[in-house]
């Protein structure tokens, strides 16, 4: 067997990772601020108020700026595919490239069609078309989203593929079970919701700052009332998916959901932590004399019913995970790491064997061993149990940020119904608000910290580790590339923030004069 | 056509837009596609396969 630097994984992961990042700063926004220009929009439409078409074009605009700024973000992580995780991107090739390819053209045809009108069309086409083309765009850039998001559920729980070891790929054979598996529903569901809030703390955040400097009050209250009240519901379903979202993974990757409780021992009626601090330098890996949680405030058997849906429900831990030997929900008994990782090996073996092989038997009794143990094909690269383990702080640590911003984001949106009009007295209130605008993304990224981070060491759950996932590249030549990107991405976005800047000091009394394509 | 041409030429705005998207363009499709994101699998869709396997079938985690 052929070792690969260690290092190589890490700054694979790290460049991946800041794409992702700075790709994910500009989608939530798009998402999150066309409902709201839309429904500002409809306002107009429905109340013939020449107020709502001003205040609807000038989040239009600022929807517009996010929009130009995140195009093709997205391409370089699909560069990142095919170079730096080439054995990955062959090795599911059928069933990734079938959502990415979906997403290209529908984001290419319905947003491309729609977004020209949204724009173009305010003197030329009728007011229901302009609203329908409005309302169209922001469909089309949510219908994007779930492609990216099936791909993404099926790399976290893969389901309706069958393993061709002729051509090395997994081939899709039941495009349903991919499109609408249990954790892209979920998934989908709870990072549009959670869009939603981001782009309702952004639109409040900014008529906040209109409010403290006196400008544009009756815009900036009008725009707070809309925001707020969807806001508020859009937080209310982000809670109520993530929790859904919290039952999917304690069913498809229990130690994701062992990391973000910094559960190491399960057991039956666990609490869930509401607030804690781990033992910092804690050996997440092996068991040690003293608990690797230094305080925990919990919710009585809450993790088990979340987990389970009953009060006294089992909830594995790190430990539990790793030394396997309980039961698991469909009855049969947990199999240990060790020999997860036996039998992945063996399925390793098989897959050589039966390359290597040219007589039919021999081929069909490699054939049997590699499905009879397919299933953990992932474990036979890895080299002790302890690998299974994720970054344990990190993903405890931004889920709870997550929370924490999640119920924030509640009281926020409730409070400033409740003020209304009397909210320009509060200017403590105002300034809160107006500096809440970078926790929105800052709550948005730290989930997905918990998605991606928490199920470590994967790229494929179970089937793929990231060790086996990355192409053979020099460290230096991904070294570069990704100061390059840093230095790219920083511009790029010093350019937004720019553009942004202005267009928001500009206020809607400007908007006539600069649409984007006005 | 004409739709978009109106368009086009009325924006103002937009056209600062328009020249970032087209710089990231060429940045993206130009500078790093072509000098930093070589292809990785090389030959015809079975020499990939042979590639992809000897990697999946020698590789293992390093110290």
């Amino acid at each position: 067997m052929e070792a690969i630097d260690a290092s190589l994984v890490d700054w694979s992961r790290a460049q991946f990772a800041l794409t992702a990042m700075y790709h994910w700063l500009f989608v939530p926004l798009t998402l999150g601020l066309g409902v709201v220009m839309s429904i500002m929009e409809t306002l107009y439409v429905r109340t013939g108020r020449e107020f709502w078409k001003q205040t609807a074009k000038f989040w239009m605009k600022l929807f517009g700026i996010n929009f130009a700024m995140g195009v093709a973000t997205g391409i370089i992580l699909e560069f990142e595919f095919g170079t730096n995780w080439s054995n990955y991107s062959w090795f599911v090739g059928d069933i990734f490239g079938a959502p990415l390819a979906i997403e290209g053209i529908l984001a290419f045809f319905m947003e491309s069609t729609f977004i020209a009108i949204m724009y173009f069309g305010w003197k030329k086409v009728g007011k229901g078309t302009h609203l329908a083309a409005t309302w169209l765009t922001v469909i089309g850039a949510t219908i994007s989203a779930w492609w990216i998001l099936v791909a993404n559920a099926w790399m976290q729980h893969p389901v309706g593929m069958e393993f061709n070891p002729d051509t090395v790929r997994n081939e899709m054979v039941d495009f349903a079970a991919v499109a609408f598996n249990s954790g892209a529903v979920v998934k989908f569901c709870h990072t549009v919701s959670s869009s939603w809030v981001l782009g309702c703390v952004f639109v409040v955040g900014i008529s906040c700052w209109y409010l403290l400097r006196g400008r544009h009050t009756e815009f900036a209250h009008s725009s707070i009332k809309v925001a707020a009240a969807f806001g508020l519901l859009a937080a209310l379903i982000t809670g109520y998916t993530g929790h859904h979202s919290g039952r999917i993974i304690a069913e498809q990757q229990p130690m994701k959901l062992a990391a973000a409780e910094g559960l190491y021992e399960g057991g039956n009626g666990q609490g869930l932590v509401m607030a804690g601090v781990l033992r910092p330098g804690a050996d997440w890996t092996q068991p040690s004399e003293e608990d690797k949680m230094l305080f925990a405030v919990e919710m009585p058997y809450a993790l088990s019913l979340l987990a389970t849906h009953e009060k006294n429900g089992y909830v594995p831990g790190v430990r539990n995970i790793l030394e396997g030997g309980y039961t698991l929900p469909d009855g049969s008994t947990a199999l240990s790491a060790e020999e997860k990782m036996k039998r992945g090996r063996i399925a390793i073996a098989a897959l050589a064997a039966y390359r290597a092989a040219e007589d039919p038997a021999l081929k069909a009794e490699a054939l049997s061993t590699l499905r009879e143990n397919f299933e953990y094909f992932g474990y036979g690269y890895l080299e002790t149990p302890g690998d299974l383990v994720p970054p344990v702080p990190l993903t405890f640590y931004s889920f709870r940020v997550m929370v924490v911003l999640g119920g924030y984001f509640i009281a926020l949106f409730a409070g400033l119904l409740l003020l209304r009009r009397r909210l320009e007295k509060w200017r403590i209130v105002l300034w809160c608000v107006v500096l809440s605008i970078p926790l929105a993304w800052v709550a948005s990224q730290a989930g997905w910290v918990v998605a991606e981070v928490g199920r470590q060491p994967w790229s494929i759950q179970g089937l793929l580790p990231n060790v086996a996932a990355i192409s053979r590249l020099e460290v230096s030549s991904v070294q570069t590339t990704f100061y390059i990107f840093l230095g790219l991405f920083t511009l790029l976005l010093l350019a937004e923030l720019r553009i942004m800047g202005k267009a928001i000091a500009g206020g809607p009394d400007a908007d006539d004069n600069s649409q984007p394509n006005a | 056509m004409r739709f978009y041409i109106d368009g086009f030429r009325g924006m103002t705005l937009g056209r600062t837009l328009w020249c970032i998207i087209l710089i990231k363009l060429i940045i993206i499709f130009a500078v790093l596609k072509a000098f930093f994101f070589p292809a990785y699998l090389k030959g015809d869709e079975e020499e990939k396969g042979k590639l992809v396997s000897s990697e999946l079938t020698t590789r293992q985690a390093g110290k």
